[in-house]
């Protein structure tokens, strides 16, 4: 199932698909280890809108709501 | 080759001030968090028979810069002779990006595989032999904070090549780490640690915010606690059994209408010595910096050494990240801010880890209005915590009240949108007794060193304008607003003129006016307001800039005005 992170629920597991940003945008989530082909992990969803936890590569960053409904995320089927 | 200029470059929170520290025996402020270090610093380092310049550079995670930070990075990168790059084993990968970077550069590289001890507990294995084949450059496994590996790093660094990576888009040098990671690193499944089970419960809603609001309160009771005992134990009786003495003896020889005696004794109220309220140098000059300040500094920075090197700091900053973005900020905002109660120059340093400008401006306006620093608060919780707890409560939640109206305010009024948070959680370490302590008698002696000299010009600049009469004539110009708007006698014009040199001391100053409770509280809040103190207004200047340093004093001016006027009003 492709989604974006921010429709994602924590402990859902999957891998990003595509960036749907600027230059700036796909860098600065690049720098954080956040690209298309990477398995991530949401760990947790604040309320009204607020901050997305993901762990990738046994880190953890914290996105903005707006980035992550940018971020395309292909979800695991194996649950 | 001749090496004279060793820089360290690394991502964010990688351990390079520890290695610079660990290198030079020049001491750093260390912490678990990113954007620690936004100002380098340099040491000298001995490298053979030679000594050699070492820069600790502000953490970037590209040479493309994207932020303040970064861009001081990549200037000081031409000036380097050799480059350490300080690679986090931990996280290999997303690390390797900046290293690949480096070696497209004509510029010798050495490799510090860095936090190595904790490669092993999280099930990672890296093969440092082919490490060094595919990059071609030196790696020495490294752990800045038991020092291990940090001698092969000297020995090694003549060994530093320069890189033979041919210049490559993003896409090639993703591929290109990939394949270097395939050969080096073996990931091993592990089990989640207690650490890690309590990382993942301070990040997410339902716990992290009762977690937040515990470990805030703790924070607070510890404060107090630690701050009270030292001050009822050691200070207080420090001063009453053994310096009082002392100065009466001083008083006594001196002769009581003495210039001199004026000078360092100050007045005797009732023919004693008052410690708030004489005014003399070696009086209240001494008795407020360490007697009354210098406990709440020792606790406050104890407390927020261990929070620091913990990693707690980003997890409360992405769970106030909704609130903070109500205020046009985003949740990383309350980095600067919570130094900024230890001391509002370090709170405006780290304005630096905010990108935009709008962002920058709220949050030097908002700190430097609304957030009181220990010195002061020390202040205000000696001599109004005299007449009430309930007393101190309202000059906090005042405070609180302006954080909040003037930052929904800007928010609306300045043109642009709060950004988002994007940032990297770093994982939960144990600090170590050792570095806590090093980092808060560090504080402590930089509190000692700029804060004391201060202290005691403050002093002595009010008493010289008191004898040449200059506070009379600055005294009858603003009487209108003191008396008429803020119901505050003129004399606390002094108060308002000392507090641009030191708060806590100008603070002090409403003792001996024989204020009402009332005058007291509202004395107290606009010192906290109006303006801040010189050493933070030249940083925010060289920060903002000139002209948005203008607006924002503008805003103060207005804050205190309305401030005095309301509370004068309601109270």
């Amino acid at each position: 199932m492709i989604t974006d992170l921010a429709q994602m629920q924590p402990g859902e597991t999957g891998t990003v698909k595509a960036i749907q940003g600027g230059y700036g945008l796909i860098r600065k989530l690049q720098n954080l280890g956040v690209r298309p082909g990477k398995k991530i992990t949401k760990v947790s969803s604040h309320f009204w809108r607020g901050p997305q936890t993901v762990e990738i590569d046994n880190m953890q960053v914290a996105v903005g709501f707006g980035i992550a409904k940018k971020i395309i995320v292909e979800i695991d089927e194996c649950k | 080759m001749q090496i004279e200029k060793i820089l360290l470059v690394g991502n964010p929170n990688v351990g390079k001030s520890t290695i610079f520290s660990r290198l030079t025996g020049v001491k750093v402020i260390i912490s678990n968090y990113p954007g620690t270090t936004v100002e380098f610093s340099q040491g000298q380092m001995k490298l053979g028979d030679k000594s050699v310049m070492i820069i600790d550079v502000p953490g970037t995670y590209t040479l493309k810069p994207t932020c303040e930070a970064e861009k001081v990075t990549v200037q000081m990168l031409k000036e380097g002779d050799v480059v350490i790059n300080v690679v986090d084993a931990t996280n290999l990968e997303r690390n390797l990006y900046l290293t690949l970077e480096l070696l497209e550069r004509k510029i010798p590289v050495i490799v510090a595989l860095n936090i190595w001890d904790d490669t092993k507990h999280r099930g990672i294995s890296i093969d440092i032999k082919k490490l060094e084949e595919q990059l071609g450059v030196p790696v020495v496994h490294t752990c800045g904070l038991s020092s291990e590996g940090i001698k092969a790093l000297i020995d090694r660094i003549p060994e530093a090549k320069v890189g033979k990576m041919s210049v490559s888009s993003d896409g090639d040098r993703w591929n290109k780490i990939g394949k270097i990671i395939e050969k080096t690193q073996k990931l091993s499944h592990r089990h989640h640690t207690l650490l890690e089970r309590l990382e993942d419960l301070s990040i997410k809603p339902f716990t992290g915010l009762p977690i937040a609001i515990g470990i805030i309160y703790c924070a607070f009771l510890v404060i107090r606690f630690i701050g009270e005992g030292l001050i009822g134990y050691i200070f207080e009786p420090l001063f009453e059994n053994l310096w009082l003495p002392l100065m009466m003896s001083l008083s006594n020889y001196l002769g009581e209408q003495t210039f001199l005696h004026h000078i360092f004794i100050g007045n005797l109220i009732a023919g004693n010595i008052d410690f708030i309220q004489s005014f003399g140098l070696l009086t209240t000059g001494l008795f407020v910096p360490i007697g009354m300040v210098l406990p709440y500094i020792v606790s406050f920075y104890l407390v927020l050494g261990i929070l620091e090197d913990f990693g707690y700091l980003p997890r409360l900053a992405v769970l106030l990240d909704n609130f903070m973005h109500h205020l046009g900020l985003h949740g990383y905002a309350i980095i600067p801010f919570i130094l900024g109660l230890g001391c509002n120059v370090p709170g405006a340093l780290a304005i630096r880890i905010l990108e935009e400008r709008r962002e920058k401006f709220i949050a030097a306006t908002l700190m430097a209005i609304a957030i009181p620093c220990m010195a002061q608060i020390a202040m205000i919780v000696g001599l109004v915590g005299q007449r009430g707890g309930k007393y101190v409560a309202i000059i906090f939640f005042t405070l609180f009240v302006i954080l909040i109206v003037k930052g929904l305010i800007l928010n609306k009024v300045l043109k642009g949108m709060s950004p988002e948070i994007l940032l990297e959680i770093p994982p939960y370490r144990i600090p170590q007794t050792q570095a806590v302590m090093k980092k808060l008698f560090m504080r402590l002696s930089g509190f000692l060193k700029e804060a004391l000299p201060l202290v005691f010009l403050g002093v002595l600049f009010l008493n010289t304008l008191y004898s040449l009469k200059i506070i009379d004539f600055f005294a009858d110009i603003f009487a209108p607003i003191l008396t008429g708007l803020w119901g505050l006698p003129k004399e606390a014009t002094s108060t308002l003129i000392v507090g641009f040199l030191r708060k806590d001391v100008a603070v002090g100053m409403l003792g001996p006016l024989n204020l009402s409770t009332k005058q007291l509280v509202i004395g107290s809040t606009i010192l906290a307001v109006y303006f801040p103190c010189i050493a933070t207004y030249m940083v925010l200047i060289r920060e903002l800039g000139i002209k948005d340093m203008l607006k924002a004093t503008f805003i103060m001016i207005i804050v205190a005005l309305l401030t005095g006027t309301v509370l004068n009003l309601i109270l």
